[in-house]
């Protein structure tokens, strides 16, 4: 570890506030750059043909009139794109029997899931192709489809894949200590619960748009993204396109939202880059509503069988769940679809002291849209889990539920430690995030309102969780297995001839705030004011290589190397400046621009009263730059400095969180009002506020989405039958609550900055924190539910009025 | 199919007189042919609110209005609101309380909330919730757009 530990303490420091972002304003006056705003010479669009139908043989497809149709200028089918397309496959070595078999962007002899696409058309605008598309005939012999996940694995269930034998992609079981001793003991409550999780996905607002040139006299291919994952999508191209991977590059500029969503190998976006290398023009392709909820990644999708068994002091002495969860016809490339079932398995009682624990998840093939990562991979299902069977469990036995957490919490005392499953943990805050929240929320008033209200016929709860959350992934989450995924992160630093630094880094922003928490390090390790710093993301001609954001790790790990570049940056500068000055880059430092001699009485931290100002930093960089004359010869500045940074002891840094839910449940329509909702979390070191206030509650809220309001629902023949925002239904203002947060920081030792992530935890947390407020609600009635989205409808299932 | 209308308008206070298709919907036509890609596409159908943009002074969704439909009015989008400086303290209110992530749905959100503020609407949340009803935001979880709200509306009443 190198750096200056007294950077939070510097006097123009920007860590810890909150910041305004230097980028908001733009966005607010229209100015806003996002992919489907580019409009090229000679540009073309795409619209595609989709499968009517699930699961089907490809008989006849007659795009002659489509051809023909003026305005056209080519039709594309998948056969057609076979020779200028390698296929992927979905598939990482370290999920050891994952299967998936190769995949082309668009179907070639058989139709796996409605909405795969099956024929691009491009024309000179968007109307023309979809005019096209729309005469374009398609003759589908239908296959019997499978749909119900739970049915995939019967013997007599169609088998989608021939080769396979069966529709199993991937199994994994974890064991730990003695589970099935541990069950039968006397002395133990045993508490049983079936889980079911409806598939959702992520409604970026922005659809997914690609807009790609290419330009034959260099066989150079630019791919403008809304995406995570620029070098990820580069590797991808080149490989699957045949090109040099340096005569790609992929820019990503304003993404209108992401989630997981955008990070995904998607036909129609490699079907668009396919035709502008054939054609030589542009090509534009903008997802519309229909095709975003057919084709963007679905999430979620399990049943999980799962029971608990507490002692009578309230111990945890086992835990075991099956999960079975269905990812669509393929898993998906190159992240695959069997991630979310495996962080199931790791994350499913990781807060607790766990001896004995045992899952098994299964992954099935089914003929529904591909299910892969989206915001807070697996978390939701394992904290609904473990928090649902806990809570239930303490019921059983008349304990609080605070109560029982506290006796099971790992002590914050106890890191490093392990989980279950052997990951290791370190530098968490269950107890005091749990204490918090209990003091924020008045736990012990709010519980005895409730029981003079039951009285009165009103039925509100209060349900808990006590999460963790990957953040800041290693090598070890994708990079073993052979992805072309970065965990390291670049930033590269050059201080500008008139006194400002650009920063740029291969993070990316998809609104979080990721070009302003860089910024606010660099200025403030490096001496300037915000609004003397520029930041580049998100193009992989001008970024240092990295993996993008995804996973919380924009701030935990772009931030450290943007950390260390500052201060390497500066080193050079101090170095430059000393010669100049005749001085001792020891005795200087640099604030507000200037390098100042730091006072006998400074602190060494800059800034002291009696520092005084010997130069601007614009004053060296031009002498640098355009004055090489005046410094001596054997000095050669670069004034620039480029750090990279990727986490190496641990497979992820855990962050953690303690969340409560109000609610308030109306036994005769089945609605939930979410009274309050309250966050204390610990994401290490907060770099702003405000930022991560942000990613916290859009991610409650986005909890809320998935446990009231989302799901993807098909029919029993794979239609999905809810495919517009009229009747997909997301959380709005009117029913959301205001969500208290607050913050306990306990840095992560395996940076100098200290950030862990925080873009996970509300929508890893929330769900279970609802589930359980809703059941306490529902708990004097008889009556409890464990099925999300917990729909009104449901509700009155579960207490038997319908 | 490729019908098109002459149609003269002002948008941002600029006349214009143009042929244009007649299916071609407002927001395409504003960001197509003008090139003001400010207004949003989010759904296309009327549910989203990312493409709220104000027609003769009423906010309407410019994906459920032909462009035909817009001869001889006034449209204002969010390019024009930052040009004359109308709404300038809810945008610096959005900045404050980072009442923005992505950026996407902004251009509707703020013109269905100065559409509130300026007809007057009170600063109780549940009724700036309710108004913002229409608009679709994945990333801020309302809160903050309400906070910014209120304190363009609590500081419009001070001065």
């Amino acid at each position: 570890m190198t750096g200056p530990l007294t950077i939070f303490d510097r006097p123009n420091s920007h860590i810890g506030k909150s910041v305004p972002r230097p980028d908001a304003n733009r966005l607010l006056q229209g100015r806003g750059k996002f992919v489907d705003d580019i409009q090229l010479p000679r540009m073309l669009h795409a619209a595609f043909v989709r499968s009517p139908v699930a699961h089907g043989r490809i008989e006849n497809m007659d795009v002659s009139q489509a051809r023909a149709f003026p305005g056209v200028m080519a039709v594309y089918t998948g056969a057609d794109l076979v020779a200028h397309v390698e296929p992927y496959v979905g598939v990482l070595d370290h999920l050891a029997g994952l299967r998936s078999p190769p995949q082309m962007p668009m179907a070639v002899d058989v139709v796996r899931w409605t909405g795969e696409p099956l024929v691009m058309v491009v024309a000179t605008s968007r109307a023309i192709a979809e005019d096209a598309a729309a005469l374009i005939e398609v003759e589908i012999d239908e296959l019997p489809p499978v749909t119900d996940m739970e049915r995939a694995l019967d013997v007599d269930a169609p088998v989608i894949h021939e080769q396979y034998g069966s529709n199993l992609a991937w199994e994994r079981t974890v064991e730990a200590g003695d589970p099935d001793a541990a069950f039968a003991r006397a002395d133990v409550t045993v508490v049983e619960r079936q889980f079911r999780f409806g598939r959702h996905t992520g409604v970026t607002l922005e659809s997914r748009a690609a807009v790609v040139e290419y330009d034959p006299s260099e066989n150079m291919l630019t791919f403008w993204y809304s995406g995570q994952a620029p070098h990820m999508m580069q590797f991808i191209l080149a490989k699957h396109l045949g090109l040099p991977e340096e005569n790609v590059r992929v820019v990503s500029q304003d993404v209108g939202g992401s989630f997981g969503i955008k990070i995904h190998t998607y036909g129609d976006e490699i079907a668009t880059a396919a035709a502008a290398r054939i054609l030589g023009r542009p090509v534009k392709f903008v997802a519309d509503r229909l095709e975003s909820f057919l084709t963007d990644i679905h999430a979620r999708d399990h049943v999980v069988d799962g029971r608990i068994a507490v002692t009578a002091d309230g111990k945890i002495a086992a835990l075991a769940f099956e999960d079975i969860t269905g990812i669509g016809p393929y898993s998906m490339y190159p992240r695959t679809s069997a991630i979310e079932a495996n962080q199931v398995l790791n994350l499913t009682g990781a807060a607790y002291t766990l001896e004995n624990y045992r899952a098994r998840a299964r992954v099935v093939f089914q003929n529904k849209n591909l299910m892969s990562q989206y915001r807070a991979v697996g978390h939701p299902i394992a904290m609904v889990v473990a928090d649902g069977l806990l809570e239930d469990a303490a019921h059983e036995i008349g304990m609080d539920v605070v109560e029982i957490r506290r006796r099971n919490l790992i002590r914050d005392d106890a890191y490093p430690s392990t989980t279950a499953t052997g990951l290791k943990l370190d530098d968490l805050s269950h107890h005091k995030t749990l204490d918090r929240l209990v003091a924020v929320m008045d736990y012990d008033a709010r519980r005895a309102e409730h029981a003079h209200l039951r009285d009165a016929g009103i039925y509100r709860g209060i349900g808990l969780v006590s999460m963790v959350e990957i953040t800041n992934p290693s090598p070890m989450f994708y990079g073993i297995g052979g992805a072309p995924i970065a965990s390291q992160d670049g930033t590269t630093i050059r201080l500008e001839a008139g006194g400002a630094i650009h920063v740029s880094s291969s993070v990316t922003e998809q609104g979080q705030g990721t070009n302003t928490i860089l910024a606010q390090i660099a200025a403030g390790v490096f001496g300037v004011a915000m609004d003397r710093v520029k930041v580049t993301t998100g193009d992989t001609r001008s970024t240092p290589y990295g993996g993008g954001t995804w996973a919380s790790r924009g701030a935990g790990i772009g931030g450290e190397a943007t950390l260390q570049a500052a201060f390497a940056l500066k080193q050079q500068v101090l170095v430059v400046a000393a010669t100049i000055l005749q001085s001792s880059p020891d005795g200087l430092d640099i604030v507000d621009g200037q390098i100042v001699d730091i006072g006998s009485d400074g602190g060494g931290g800059g800034g002291g009263k009696s520092a005084s100002v010997r130069m601007s930093l614009s004053d060296l960089a031009r002498t640098v730059y355009y004055r090489g004359n005046e410094l001596p010869s054997d000095l050669t500045p670069e004034l620039i400095a480029t750090r990279h940074y990727r986490v190496t002891d641990v497979p992820f840094v855990f962050t953690n969180a303690a969340m409560a839910a109000e609610v308030e449940v109306d036994p005769d329509t089945g609605f939930v009002k979410i009274l309050n909702f309250w966050a204390v979390e610990d994401c290490g070191r907060v770099i702003n506020p405000d930022l991560v206030d942000g990613q916290i509650r859009g991610g409650v809220v986005q909890g809320i989405g998935g446990a009231f309001y989302e799901e993807c629902l098909y029919s029993e023949d794979g239609q999905l039958e809810n495919a517009t925002m009229a009747d997909y239904l997301v959380p709005m203002a009117f029913e959301m609550p205001d969500i208290i947060v607050e913050h306990v920081e306990t840095p992560t030792r395996t940076s100098v900055l200290g950030a862990k992530g925080a873009g996970e935890a509300g929508t890893g947390g929330s769900p279970a924190a609802l589930m359980n407020a809703v059941n306490d609600a529902l708990r004097p009635l008889g009556a409890s539910i464990h099925q999300m989205p917990m729909t009104p409808e449901r509700i009155l299932k579960a207490l038997g009025t319908v | 199919m490729q019908e098109t209308r002459t149609i003269s308008l002002s948008v941002n206070g600029e006349p214009s007189t143009i042929a244009v298709p007649v299916r071609q919907n407002l927001v395409d036509f504003l960001r197509d042919t003008l090139g003001l890609t400010g207004s949003h596409v989010g759904c296309e159908h009327g549910v989203c609110g990312a493409c709220t943009l104000e027609v003769n002074g009423a906010m309407v969704r410019g994906c459920l209005m032909l462009a035909v439909q817009a001869d001889g009015a006034e449209v204002i989008t969010v390019e024009g609101l930052a040009d004359s400086g109308r709404g300038a303290d809810l945008r610096q209110a959005f900045i404050d309380r980072n009442a923005l992530q992505c950026g996407f749905c902004t251009p509707g959100m703020l013109a269905s909330a100065l559409e509130y503020v300026e007809r007057g609407g009170s600063s109780e949340r549940s009724a700036i919730r309710e108004h913002l009803s229409g608009n679709y935001c994945r990333c801020t979880g309302y809160q903050s757009v309400v906070d910014a709200v209120c304190d363009v509306i609590d500081g419009r009443a001070q001065s």
